[in-house]
């Protein structure tokens, strides 16, 4: 499996390290429902066959987290972008 | 119905020419309702049944199956047996699962090839010896029973180990004599004609495409071969789980990987047992037919795939090398990759619910196949009871909520490193 980094181009998967599902957003720890909304934010999980958006962090390259797309069902990746898109810029 | 196996059965059957054996289970057709539907037969799904009907009398039972029984991890896995863990949530249920392999083959007429020829857990620091003293004691309380073992005596019993590497030098191992391995397969085979023997329908060929819901209940299954109504509904299919739960609006705290595994060429009698080597992510072990099972980590990304990728190959064999460098000389015949159900702590869940009339099991990570007995009499009894058993009891969906999670080895709720 390689992964085409935005800033350092297709690379082996064994220079990047998995964190998972990009999907989830840290919920309020003020709104009143915040520990149900913790308790699915921490171990629920859609766990989908097919397209998953999830964060690689391109330790052996660039040290950019990336949000890749991939086909759970294939390997296949489907887009790539860098996790914080105000850094997306590549330097001339 | 398959006879009874006896050295009686062999002998008649030498003698009229082997013509009088039978399919040791019926190829059943789908009813149109049972009181217990079980999907998925793999170990866990038709260890159940076979203990439904055994234990609980419930013998109206069919475990559908989609493709042929045993094709999924129960045929993938590298067949070891061991109840070698820490918590007290979870070390006696393996523990249970260990004398009921040690019974298997009696109770089941079938030869599952049950191997007690012991693991050795290698410690290379004085820190992994305290942790593997502590894991001992554990296991004696459980009355699993385990050995500590110094660098001499490991030396004396595999030799051929890289005791002196500069990393991760040996200096002892926790030994569990009556942990081994068994027959994958013969482990299923053993279980459906035990169940099927006692009138449970294995329906091959049968994927379960939704539920059957009535005001809010599971009331039965909408499969590639109609629709099936059951009383219960019981869930075991590790990492489909979530691609079947997903048809009832609901999500698990499980992640599904890609675990693989590997043999080598088939050699003389090489290994004693099996020898993991935790700092290295090697485990080893010798088959019955002589190659070399081995394996390591998960690749580590969520995949549905059954196969994995190079790097973890890699990996596996540095371990490999790293351990005991004549490995080096081997051929590798074969890698395979298969689809495990990593949960959220690395423990599994065995529970009622979460939906009337539905009983999951499920999370068994990278260790479902030594839990194969234990998993399948307490889902039984689970599923006949409506109530966990002590065994299982900190196996609830719901440890999640409360906070009671099993994290055996404390990496929190990343499945990737479990």
């Amino acid at each position: 499996m390689r992964i085409p980094c935005p800033y350092c181009g297709s690379r082996d998967a064994h220079e990047f390290a998995y964190l998972g599902d990009a999907t989830l957003t840290r919920p309020d720890p003020a709104a009143p429902d915040a520990a149900e909304a913790f308790h699915a934010y921490t171990y629920l999980r859609e766990n989908p066959e097919g397209a998953h958006r999830e964060y690689w962090y391109h330790a052996n390259g660039c040290r950019r987290w990336l949000v890749v797309t991939r086909n759970t069902k294939t390997h296949e990746i489907l887009g790539v972008e860098f996790a914080r898109p105000s850094t997306d810029e590549v330097p001339a | 119905m398959s006879a009874r196996y006896s050295f009686l059965s062999l002998i008649s059957n030498a003698l009229n020419g082997q013509t009088g054996w039978k399919p040791a289970w019926r190829d059943a057709h789908p009813k149109p309702t049972y009181d217990v539907i079980i999907v998925g037969g793999g170990g866990h799904g038709l260890a159940t049944a076979y203990y439904l009907a055994k234990e609980h009398g419930i013998r109206n039972v069919a475990v559908l199956e989609k493709g042929h029984i045993g094709s999924g991890n129960a045929g993938r896995n590298t067949t070891i047996i061991r109840s070698n863990y820490l918590l007290p949530g979870n070390e006696p249920f393996y523990e249970w699962s260990m004398k009921l392999w040690e019974g298997l083959e009696q109770d089941l007429n079938y030869n599952a090839m049950v191997s007690q020829r012991g693991i050795i857990n290698l410690i290379h620091s004085d820190a992994q010896r305290d942790a593997y003293a502590r894991r001992g004691n554990a296991m004696r309380l459980a009355g699993a029973g385990s050995e500590l073992l110094d660098a001499e005596t490991v030396r004396k019993m595999c030799p051929f180990l890289n005791f002196d590497n500069a990393r991760f030098p040996i200096k002892g191992g926790l030994m569990q004599s009556r942990a081994g391995t068994a027959r994958h397969d013969a482990v299923v085979w053993g279980y459906a004609r035990g169940a099927d023997r006692l009138g449970v329908d294995i329906i091959q060929n049968c994927e379960v495409t939704g539920f059957i819901r009535d005001n809010g209940a599971v009331v039965g299954v909408e499969t590639t071969r109609g629709a099936i109504r059951a009383g219960k509904v019981a869930l075991a299919v590790a990492g489909s789980t979530s691609r079947l739960t997903r048809h009832l609006d609901l999500r698990m705290p499980l992640e599904s990987h890609v675990l693989q595994a590997f043999v080598s060429e088939g050699l003389k009698p090489l290994i004693p047992g099996v020898i993991t080597f935790g700092m290295g992510h090697f485990y080893v072990s010798q088959s019955d037919k002589g190659g070399l099972v081995f394996g390591g980590d998960i690749d580590g990304y969520n995949s549905y795939a059954q196969r994995g990728n190079m790097p973890v190959v890699e990996d596996v064999l540095e371990g490999g090398m790293a351990l005991m460098p004549m490995i080096g000389r081997l051929r590798l015949l074969r890698s395979w990759g298969g689809l495990v159900d990593m949960s959220m702590d690395g423990s599994p869940i065995i529970d009622v619910g979460p939906l009337p009339g539905l009983y999951l099991n499920t999370g068994w990570n990278y260790g479902g196949f030594k839990a194969t007995p234990a998993s399948g009499w307490c889902f039984a009894y689970t599923i006949a009871q409506d109530r966990a058993h002590d065994f299982n009891g900190a196996f609830r969906l719901d440890r999640f909520r409360t906070g009671n999670i099993l994290d055996e080895k404390g990496v929190g709720a990343q499945p990737n490193l479990h």
